[in-house]
């Protein structure tokens, strides 16, 4: 079965390019839909059944597959933006630049001093590579939207390293984090809404009144 | 009871969200801020048993921190009053129904015991606190609340993974892996080294951007610049303790662990490299909330240090706590006052406050020397017994450095709130409808009278209580 789970980080991995090199905002939203919705099918392949297992999951397919790009598409609609234009850094760049941090997580991965159980498994190398392309999402994008696109990538490299401990975290726990993060991103869609008519724009680079 | 505290406050939100009418809902803040404060009083006397799986669990950290942070609800609660009676101009339904959401939030964060909890229970307060810091709805207000939003969600994750760092670091030791407080700090010693090391910078990071650590501060001086002055003293007197405690909590597991020297090193630098950008910005400050946000990281910078240095330094560690949360209330809801009678808060429009509002600018003048430092007020003390433990421990550039922030922030804060209080009013100064009442002056001058007693005399209860929670943290040998 873990080679099965192997199969699906890769393509979590993939879908990561996606992110990276897709200037559409709609197709951006769809890959992280896509993204969480295969992390929903994981824990599935590695742990035993239980009803806790299978409450986690629908929760996450629930929130990261249906409702956050939901929410996403209508602050999309409402602020009338299409594609990410102008990022700070180009798109060919961005890859390359995630292709090597990728390559950079396979190989810090392998100098983890993991348990036993783990080591082999692509888990790990998949959630820091995932992570690192949250940030460099993060950091390359002007769009608000898109941020918060870079953001939701950063948690799904989180929460693969939390599949590896499924037992730690109990399912009121886990059900509080969805919770947190759905409401975290109805909050950004909220406020995405306002400075997009506020500014007539959500170019975050233009959100430069405050500063020293 | 411990439910109740947690329980309660989302009832008010809940009333708060129903009630139709602007005038009344704000009425809410103080009837739940009291009945919190009395359920909190009742905690501290009687204290109630954890609960069986031990996720809820009341201890003397938890204690000290509840009760700064219900007695500074308490006091912004009846601020509210007078402030939204200025601002019937807009809803206050999010305003009321969010700061009640917070309120049961940082009260979860003060009693769980279960690391993931208090995780949920952080993010919690952060999510809550956007809207609010949004209240004022103009352009710089939304360019606050979307650095806030985004610098601390990151943040918040960055600290999810550190736990999940620290789970990791059971399993690697071959124990079933846990979040539980007390399970983990017993068996810390056999925790495999490196995840936990990994754990703490993870976790440092995350809460650190929460508490507003240098350089994770960036999101501080627009949110505390445009956030209601009441919504900015809940910001600098709550949610920095709440961050604290999940510093705290992972302090107490770190150093439980033996060899707690990079742990501390770690905290040591940063809370230095704090006060150094406190020190540096706060100089030639135009915007005076802006500065209490630089104040605001200095304070952090105060409490890590004091962390890093440990022994004796831990009861001014938790003392300072209590006093930074107070003062900051008094500064910021004097300082919003000011804001709200000269319509600006640039130092070159709001001058001779003295004259115009004799009791905010008294005030905020008294918080000034009270917050750098000055006796006879209270964070003279705790900053005293933080100096006083870095010198008996010869650490000495640690010590002198210390010394030398502090002296050039209260020149530099100096600089700022003499000639804003003293002086004439400029011709063109804009005048308000806002006077200076009993609903918008008594609350921060009981919390000054507070700082102020403090100051003079700790009561015996309130020492002890201190004491037990500086004992939590300490670094057994």
């Amino acid at each position: 079965m873990s080679s099965f789970a192997d199969q699906l980080l890769v393509l979590v991995m993939l879908i990561n390019f996606a992110v990276l090199g897709s200037s559409r905002i709609a197709l951006a939203i769809r890959a992280v839909a896509a993204q969480g919705v295969v992390l929903g099918l994981l824990p599935w392949l590695i742990h035993p059944f239980s009803w806790h297992l299978l409450a986690i999951m629908v929760g996450i397919i629930l929130a990261k597959g249906v409702l956050i790009p939901w929410l996403l598409t209508g602050a999309v609609n409402k602020a009338e933006i299409r594609r990410e234009t102008e990022p700070f850094v180009g798109y060919v760049t961005t890859l390359i630049i995630g292709a090597l941090l990728t390559a950079f997580a396979f190989v810090f991965a392998g100098k983890l001093p993991l348990a036993p159980a783990h080591q082999g498994l692509l888990f790990v190398p998949a959630s820091v590579a995932t992570v690192l392309t949250g940030f460099l999402v993060l950091t390359t994008r002007r769009k608000a939207i898109t941020q918060v696109i870079g953001y939701l990538v950063l948690e799904n490299g989180i929460f693969i390293f939390g599949l590896l401990l499924t037992e730690a975290m109990p399912v009121m726990v886990e059900a509080g984090a969805l919770l947190d993060l759905l409401v975290g991103i109805f909050v950004m869609g909220i406020i995405i809404n306002h400075i997009s008519r506020e500014f007539s724009s959500i170019d975050t680079s233009r959100l430069t009144t405050l500063k020293e | 009871m411990l439910y109740s505290l947690i329980i309660l406050p989302l009832v008010g939100a809940l009333i708060a969200w129903l009630i139709p009418g602007d005038r009344l809902r704000p009425l809410l803040l103080p009837l739940f801020g009291a009945l919190h404060t009395a359920l909190t009083i009742g905690v501290l006397i009687i204290t109630p048993l954890p609960s069986p799986n031990d996720w809820i669990h009341l201890d003397a950290l938890g204690k000290v921190v509840l009760l700064g942070i219900s007695v500074l609800f308490l006091v912004c609660a009846v601020y509210a009053v007078g402030y939204l009676g200025y601002r019937r101009e807009r809803s206050n339904r999010v305003l009321c129904a969010g700061l009640l959401i917070c309120l049961s939030a940082m009260s979860l964060v003060c009693t769980a015991h279960h690391l993931g909890l208090l995780w949920v229970a952080i993010e919690t307060t952060t999510v809550s606190m956007a809207p609010l810091i949004y209240f004022n709805r103009n352009a710089r207000s939304i360019e606050a609340t979307w650095k806030y939003m985004l610098i601390c969600s990151v943040g918040i994750a960055l600290a999810l993974m550190g736990l999940f760092f620290l789970a990791y670091s059971t399993m690697v030791a071959g124990q079933e892996p846990t979040l539980l407080l007390e399970p983990l700090i017993a068996s810390a010693r056999n925790l495999s080294p490196d995840w936990l090391k990994a754990a703490f910078i993870f976790l440092l990071v995350g809460f650190g951007t929460k508490m507003g650590l240098a350089p994770l501060h960036t999101w501080k001086p627009d949110a505390y610049g445009e956030a209601p002055g009441l919504v900015g003293a809940l910001l600098a007197g709550g949610l920095v303790n709440c961050a604290f405690i999940g510093i705290a909590r992972i302090y107490q597991i770190c150093t439980a662990a033996g060899n707690p020297g990079f742990f501390l090193d770690t905290l040591l630098i940063m809370g230095l490299i704090s006060m150094g950008f406190a020190a540096v910005f706060m100089v030639n400050q135009s915007d005076f909330k802006r500065m209490l946000a630089y104040s605001s990281v200095e304070h952090v910078g105060i409490l890590a240090v004091a962390l890093g240095l440990g022994k004796g330094a831990l009861f001014g560690a938790i003392f300072h706590l209590v006093n930074n949360g107070l003062t900051k209330g008094v500064l910021f809801l004097s300082s919003g006052n000011i804001h709200r009678s000269y319509n600006s808060k640039n130092t070159s429009q709001v001058k001779g406050v003295l004259r115009r509002l004799p009791w905010s600018g008294g005030l905020f003048l008294a918080g000034f020397f009270a917050i750098t430092g000055s006796p006879p007020f209270s964070p003279f003390l705790s900053e005293f017994s933080i100096v006083s433990s870095a010198f008996h421990q010869e650490r000495n550039v640690t010590s002198g450095l210390f010394l030398l922030f502090l002296a050039v922030i209260f020149i530099g804060m100096a600089s700022t709130v003499l000639p804003l209080v003293s002086g004439e009013e400029p011709a063109e100064a804009v005048r308000t409808p806002y006077r200076d009442r009993l609903l918008t002056v008594g609350p921060p001058l009981v919390t000054m009278l507070l700082v102020l007693m403090l100051g003079l005399w700790l009561p015996e209860p309130l020492r002890r209580l201190l004491t037990d929670a500086a004992a939590l943290l300490e670094v057994r040998p």
